[in-house]
């Protein structure tokens, strides 16, 4: 399969469109309001597009069909189950914190709602695992264009050779994302965002209706793979007997609360999205109405990975070693999938030139939109959290805005450096990821007692967070999934369990650390002093006044419009039951 | 005067749309058996051109309604 100028011609309109976008917004640009916060002005339905398009990164759209074809329908517990009941919860309840406290950032709130220390160790540690993650993606994306080796020919023509592709597609990526994010700051991330979701979707749907028609609808799926790929729960009574090691208990505590509550209600990369709305009702119904795509999405990404199982006896290629026909093994010497491929394998199968152009723009376009979500909370952070409170406070606006338009050069520069070297050395990477997922995962329970609690100090906060890290580190030291190697899948301090599955491991790590988390920090708060209630005020719960929703139409009340969806997520968990 | 998104996103569904269309109508057929024998090209790419322009209208019709505060007044108050 080879590009044709129609497919070259479909990704340039798009390029055209993304840079063209950060021009319009340029010259409104002028405040680090403007440039941090999108002078919180944006309505609230193209928040809730650009909060759910930040998370839609490349690693999300390829990941969730590695993880259909491997798990089956059980992956969009990641949706019905994680990602949904959380964003009705920040919209709901957690939002009013935030948007109302006047915070412009997460690791902000932490300073206002606790002390200096808590917000500077959140600061810290967010600022380098966006410019990781951000790397890693890169890397990820790269990797795949090279394999795919669609972009040989025209790179022969030029006289380059396919390692070329690697290089040429982290740094134009990268130059892209640098020019309209410099240009426009969030605004121009957050109009980007909506540009991409509808290309995203507009790459993806074709591809699973022709996939889903070439297996014969979902009854010649179903006919095609086993009957635990497509029901949800089947199995889930027992870790034994689960399709991914956990029973209901791991999945909906795991995964529905610690995991997704915490990414989704305090990772600043999201909810940066919703504070840049032009109201509090705005920013309260940003995830509510993300919502509902983020709902219909295992149809889009999940989807797939089933489909390239069940059309003709599979057609997802064997995993490789790199560079050679030798195929990689599993423990029981049987070849393995290559599971990443499965979206790029399809593209390639039924997409003939035209459709083959936007399916590419749109794996781009992903890839893009997750970059620039890591790359404006990066900046953010690192001028008003670290810049401002450490390094330099007392400055004027425009050098703010000038350190703010900077440091978004050295993030971009940090990531592609994290894209080498995560190509040099894989396994550091899965070290740094693992690191943040300590530092992450107890986190929720310090902003649930923040909110909700006001004996919660600041004290309590950071010795139960350092705690809850902790104890991330020593359960993942002491258990290992079964057939693991001791090392970066855990085990280092010596293995005292197993688990069915390395998702078992994760879900109870993040299980176990939010609940040091939460019990440190209730043991070290009663034992120190507590703020006066007048400085909680608008920070905690019981000491705000709730937001006045009855003036509102039904459809606008966050409550409504949570319950809704809530219902919403249940009917297809019982449709796909 | 504001940059409304829905004029960026729909003229590019609308771009895209149509050179996906002309390239559908006018092009070789032999490469749809690829897409089950449906011309993708031309179907899909009429769909997008839809979604475009009623992006657009509708991006027309609110820029004729009497507006609030502008882009640049919300955020002189949000600066203040």
């Amino acid at each position: 399969m080879t590009l044709t100028w129609l497919d070259w011609l479909l990704m340039l309109v798009y390029f055209a469109f993304v840079i063209g976008v950060g021009v319009a917004l340029k010259r409104t640009t002028t405040t680090s309001a403007a440039f941090f916060q999108a002078g919180r002005a944006i309505p609230a339905w193209v928040c809730g597009l650009a909060f759910i398009s930040a998370n839609l990164g490349a690693q999300e759209i390829i990941g969730m069909a590695a993880s259909g074809a491997k798990y089956g329908i059980s992956t969009s517990h990641f949706y019905w189950v994680g990602a949904i009941p959380a964003m009705v919860f920040l919209g709901v309840f957690m939002m009013p914190f935030y948007y109302g406290s006047r915070a412009r950032s997460v690791p902000e709130y932490l300073r206002l709602r606790f002390d200096e220390k808590t917000r500077g160790f959140n600061a810290i540690s967010f600022a380098l695992m966006t410019v990781f993650s951000s790397g890693i993606s890169m890397y990820a994306m790269a990797k795949l264009l090279q394999i795919l080796h669609i972009f040989d020919a025209p790179f022969a023509a030029l006289g380059l050779g396919p390692e070329y592709i690697f290089h040429i597609c982290v740094v134009s990526s990268a130059i892209v994302v640098l020019i309209y994010v410099l240009l426009g700051g969030l605004s121009s991330a957050i109009y980007n965002e909506v540009l991409q979701f509808f290309l995203i979707v507009a790459g993806f749907m074709p591809l699973v209706y022709l996939g889903l028609r070439d297996a014969g609808g979902w009854s010649g799926v179903s006919a095609a793979v086993p009957p635990s790929m497509t029901h949800a729960w089947r199995g889930f009574g027992s870790a034994a007997t689960s399709p991914m090691g956990v029973d209901a208990f791991g999945v909906a505590m795991g995964l529905g609360f610690v995991l997704s509550f915490g990414y989704w209600c305090t990772d600043f990369l999201v909810v940066q999205r919703a504070m840049a709305a032009d109201s509090m009702a705005a920013a309260r119904r940003t995830p509510l109405i993300a919502a509902v795509p983020k709902m219909l999405f295992p149809f889009l990404v999940v989807l797939p990975g089933l489909i390239a199982l069940s059309v003709h006896g599979g057609v997802i290629p064997l995993k490789m070693y790199e560079g050679t026909n030798r195929a990689v093994l599993d423990a029981l010497g049987r070849p393995q999938l290559d599971y990443d491929l499965t979206v790029p394998t399809l593209l390639l199968r039924y997409f003939p030139t035209g459709m083959l152009g936007l399916g590419l723009t749109a794996l781009l376009a992903s890839f893009m939109s997750g970059m620039a979500g890591n790359v404006t909370a990066f900046n953010t952070v690192w001028t008003y959290d670290i810049y401002q409170a450490y390094l330099r406070p007392q400055a004027s606006d425009a050098h703010y805005l000038r350190v703010g338009r900077l440091t978004t050069i050295f993030g971009i520069a940090a990531s592609i450096l994290t894209a080498y070297v995560a190509a040099q050395f894989n396994n550091i990477m899965d070290v740094l990821q693992l690191v943040f997922a300590f530092v992450n995962a107890p986190l929720l329970a310090t902003f649930l007692l923040g909110m909700f609690w006001k004996r919660a100090t600041g004290h309590g906060a950071f010795v139960g967070l350092v705690a809850g890290t902790a104890a991330a580190a020593l359960h993942h030291g002491l258990t290992l999934p079964t057939g693991a190697i001791a090392g970066v899948k855990g085990g280092w301090l010596g293995s005292v369990a197993t688990y069915p599955s390395e998702m078992a491991q994760n879900f109870w790590t993040a299980i176990d650390a939010w609940t040091v988390c939460f019990v440190v920090t209730i043991v070290v708060s009663l034992m120190t002093k507590p703020r006066e209630d007048r400085e909680l005020a608008g920070l905690v719960y019981s000491l705000t006044e709730r937001p006045h929703d009855e003036r509102l139409p039904w459809y606008r009340r966050p409550a409504i419009v949570g319950l809704l969806v809530i219902a919403g997520t249940f009917a297809l968990n019982l449709v796909f039951f | 005067m504001d940059l409304d998104v829905r004029v960026p996103v729909g003229l590019m569904l609308a771009i895209m749309g149509a050179l996906l269309v002309t390239y559908g109508l006018a092009g070789d057929r032999a490469i749809y058996t690829r897409s089950l024998g449906i011309n993708i090209n031309a179907i899909w790419g009429s769909v997008l051109f839809a979604t475009g322009d009623v992006l657009l209208l509708l991006a027309r019709a609110a820029a004729r309604r009497p507006r609030g505060r502008t882009l640049n007044e919300k955020r002189r108050d949000a600066a203040t």
